[in-house]
């Protein structure tokens, strides 16, 4: 009998055609080899260290000598309540908020039109113009909205030129929010966040909004469902596992972010800020660390109330 | 009497294609009308042009006597048991059937109640508190007719609605859903590809192809008068003779089709060999060759069946042959 006629083929001969067959018979294997170097990343130096992170936030710091002193302590986490300390958490968690609700807002209908309209080379125009930005460096486009928001910048010329240079003024005249020029006011640094931050809500918003069923949608409508009655009862209860998977992002982001508060916005402190001086110049890496602690608990805290309102169930 | 629904001269073109060409159609109050035709034929477009989903290119929809052009689908009486079911899959089965009253404004107290009785009227009493996902097809697709039902429609749509379900399911729901309609003396109209079912169920029947209706009747009507060659080849397995086969088997020279069941086994008369045979329960698909003419042929049970390559002789009456157009 020729190996042409043979119903069961010999094994292929050489190490990968052994392996495949080793692999075929006990799967396990491979599953355990393909995961060992990401678990050993993710668990030594991922987790680790946010562990070594976690003991050092409980140790505290020597105010005559600057030295750590090495035993355990609640102390520098009271030091987070001083006012200082948490207005730059209350600052910093109100403005992720802010961002993240104007990033849901502005990303839904972008993400909506890609999701249910594009198709084909406007599809292709879609991920493009999202993922453009991306390609450039994140410092160049924080430093570009500089100039764009700077008194002398081209925002300030384009509202002259339209003759409404008193609505440019009336918005930096508000209290808290406004200030000298759009470049160091609250109002500049929540623009960039949401600037260099809205891929990450587009993009899984599209995601789950592409997973609708568009059958659904002529359900809720045939039953008498208006257009706004169908968006609160179908579409938003259906995508909300996608905004919820962009918040994190455009939340955990801007809770962590130290750049662009530092060159766009007023001297107050952000999270990010504190943390790179704690750490940096004051050389006060328990407090560093405390800091670092607060966006990992509001994630939490975070997450488990968007769990409890049914966020997830719809995955 | 004003229809249920009334097409004149609809059609609906999607750049090119003709998805519905033409349509004049009358629909009666309280019928159980089918649309019957191949995939791609215009049925389930004239249907989601009654439920508002689309809008006719030209030619005028009334529904009980009402405009229904540029209404959309929230606003009108009509309710679609969809092909796929789609229920809210985050939504309960109660809140599903729920869902047309909620939109409404219906409180909730009375909206479950009338949800409840729903889900009894589908008999699936109890099942309010599960998740779609948690149900199987046939439930599945009770729990649509439910939602649909409660909003008491005017005129109740169904595209394909028994299509996903398995042959012992689908015939059970067939019975349901006819006594349903009877007992609530709602319109229904059925899309459907299968023609068995479109002839058991239905009052009237539409047979479309290339988005026009060929022929509008009575099951039996279209069963046994078949207008165009069209029509008898998709329904039933007639054999359909061309001008020159009907010609050699002694009758006219023009399209005719004759039924498998129509044709005798006799002593004498169009002698025919056995090419094959198929064993169907109640009865024995023979195929044979009379003459260069393929012809398949009904042997009940409890005759003698004759084997594939023996010589037979077939026997008909003369007003079996139907004639009819040629058209396809």
């Amino acid at each position: 009998m020729t190996s042409a006629d043979a119903t069961i083929l010999p094994g292929r001969s050489g190490v990968f055609g052994r392996l495949s067959d080793i692999f075929w018979r006990r799967p396990a294997l491979l599953l355990i080899l393909m995961l060992t170097p990401p678990l050993l990343w993710l668990g030594i130096i991922y987790v680790g260290s946010l562990i070594a992170l976690l003991l050092q936030s409980f140790f505290s710091i020597d105010d005559f000598s600057g030295l750590i002193n090495y035993e355990f302590t609640l102390a520098t986490y009271r030091q987070l309540l001083i006012p200082t300390n948490f207005d730059i958490i209350m600052r910093t968690v109100t403005m992720a908020i802010a961002v993240t609700l104007a990033s849901a807002v502005i990303a839904f209908p972008i993400a909506y039109y890609a999701a249910r309209y594009a198709q084909g080379k406007w599809k292709a125009v879609f991920y493009l113009g999202i993922m453009l930005p991306l390609w450039s460096s994140y410092l160049v486009k924080v430093y570009a909205w500089k100039l764009i928001l700077a008194k002398e910048g081209i925002l300030t010329w384009g509202f002259g030129k339209l003759g409404l240079g008193w609505l440019l003024d009336a918005i930096l005249a508000l209290p808290v929010i406004g200030g000298n020029s759009l470049s160091i006011s609250y109002i500049g640094t929540f623009l960039v966040f949401v600037y260099v931050w809205l891929p990450y809500m587009i993009l899984p918003t599209q995601a789950a909004l592409e997973r609708v069923p568009s059958n659904l949608i002529e359900a809720s409508a045939d039953l008498g469902a208006r257009p706004g009655q169908t968006f609160r009862n179908v579409l938003f209860p259906l995508a909300l596992p996608g905004i919820v998977a962009g918040s994190i992002f455009t939340f955990s982001l801007t809770l962590g972010d130290y750049i662009i508060p530092q060159i766009i916005g007023s001297s107050r402190l952000f999270i990010g800020q504190a943390v790179y001086a704690q750490q940096g110049t004051a050389g006060n890496v328990p407090l560093a660390a405390a800091f670092s602690v607060v966006p990992i608990v509001i994630m939490g805290i975070y997450l488990t109330i968007a769990k409890r309102m049914g966020a997830f169930d719809a995955l | 009497m004003t229809a249920a629904v009334e097409f004149s001269k609809v059609s609906r073109h999607f750049g090119e294609v003709k998805a519905v060409d033409g349509v004049d159609l009358k629909i009666a109050p309280g019928e159980f009308f089918a649309m019957l035709g191949p995939s791609g034929s215009g049925k389930t477009t004239c249907l989601r042009l009654i439920a508002g989903f689309e809008q006719p290119t030209s030619g005028h929809i009334e529904i009980f006597g009402e405009t229904a052009e540029g209404v959309p689908p929230y606003r009108r009486q009509v309710n679609t048991v969809f092909q796929d079911y789609a229920l809210f899959p985050h939504l309960n089965i109660l809140d599903n059937v729920a869902y047309g009253l909620m939109v409404k404004g219906v409180d909730k107290k009375e909206r479950y109640e009338l949800a409840e009785g729903a889900l009894d009227l589908v008999k699936l009493p109890g099942y309010g508190n599960r998740k779609p996902g948690q149900l199987s097809g046939g439930q599945r697709q009770r729990v649509a007719l439910a939602r649909a039902l409660v909003n008491k429609p005017k005129v109740l749509l169904l595209d394909e609605p028994l299509g996903a379900l398995d042959l012992k399911l689908r015939e059970q729901m067939q019975e349901e859903l006819k006594s349903l309609q009877r007992s609530l003396g709602i319109t229904f109209v059925f899309v459907t590809h299968d023609q068995g079912e479109a002839l058991s169920m239905a009052d009237r029947v539409a047979v479309f192809n290339n988005g026009k209706i060929v022929q509008a009747g009575t099951p039996a009507e279209i069963y046994n008068q078949p207008r165009t060659r069209f029509v008898a080849d998709f329904v039933g397995s007639s054999n359909v003779l061309a001008p020159a086969g009907a010609k050699k088997l002694g009758g006219e020279e023009k399209w005719a089709s004759l039924r498998p069941e129509a044709i005798r086994l006799a002593e004498s008369g169009v002698s025919a060999t056995v090419t094959s045979k198929s064993f169907l329960g109640s009865a024995t698909r023979l195929h044979v060759k009379a003459q260069d003419i393929t012809l398949s042929v009904m042997v009940p049970a409890g005759t003698r069946v004759p084997e594939p390559g023996e010589t037979i002789h077939l026997a008909w009456q003369p007003s079996d042959l139907h004639y009819m157009e040629g058209e396809a």
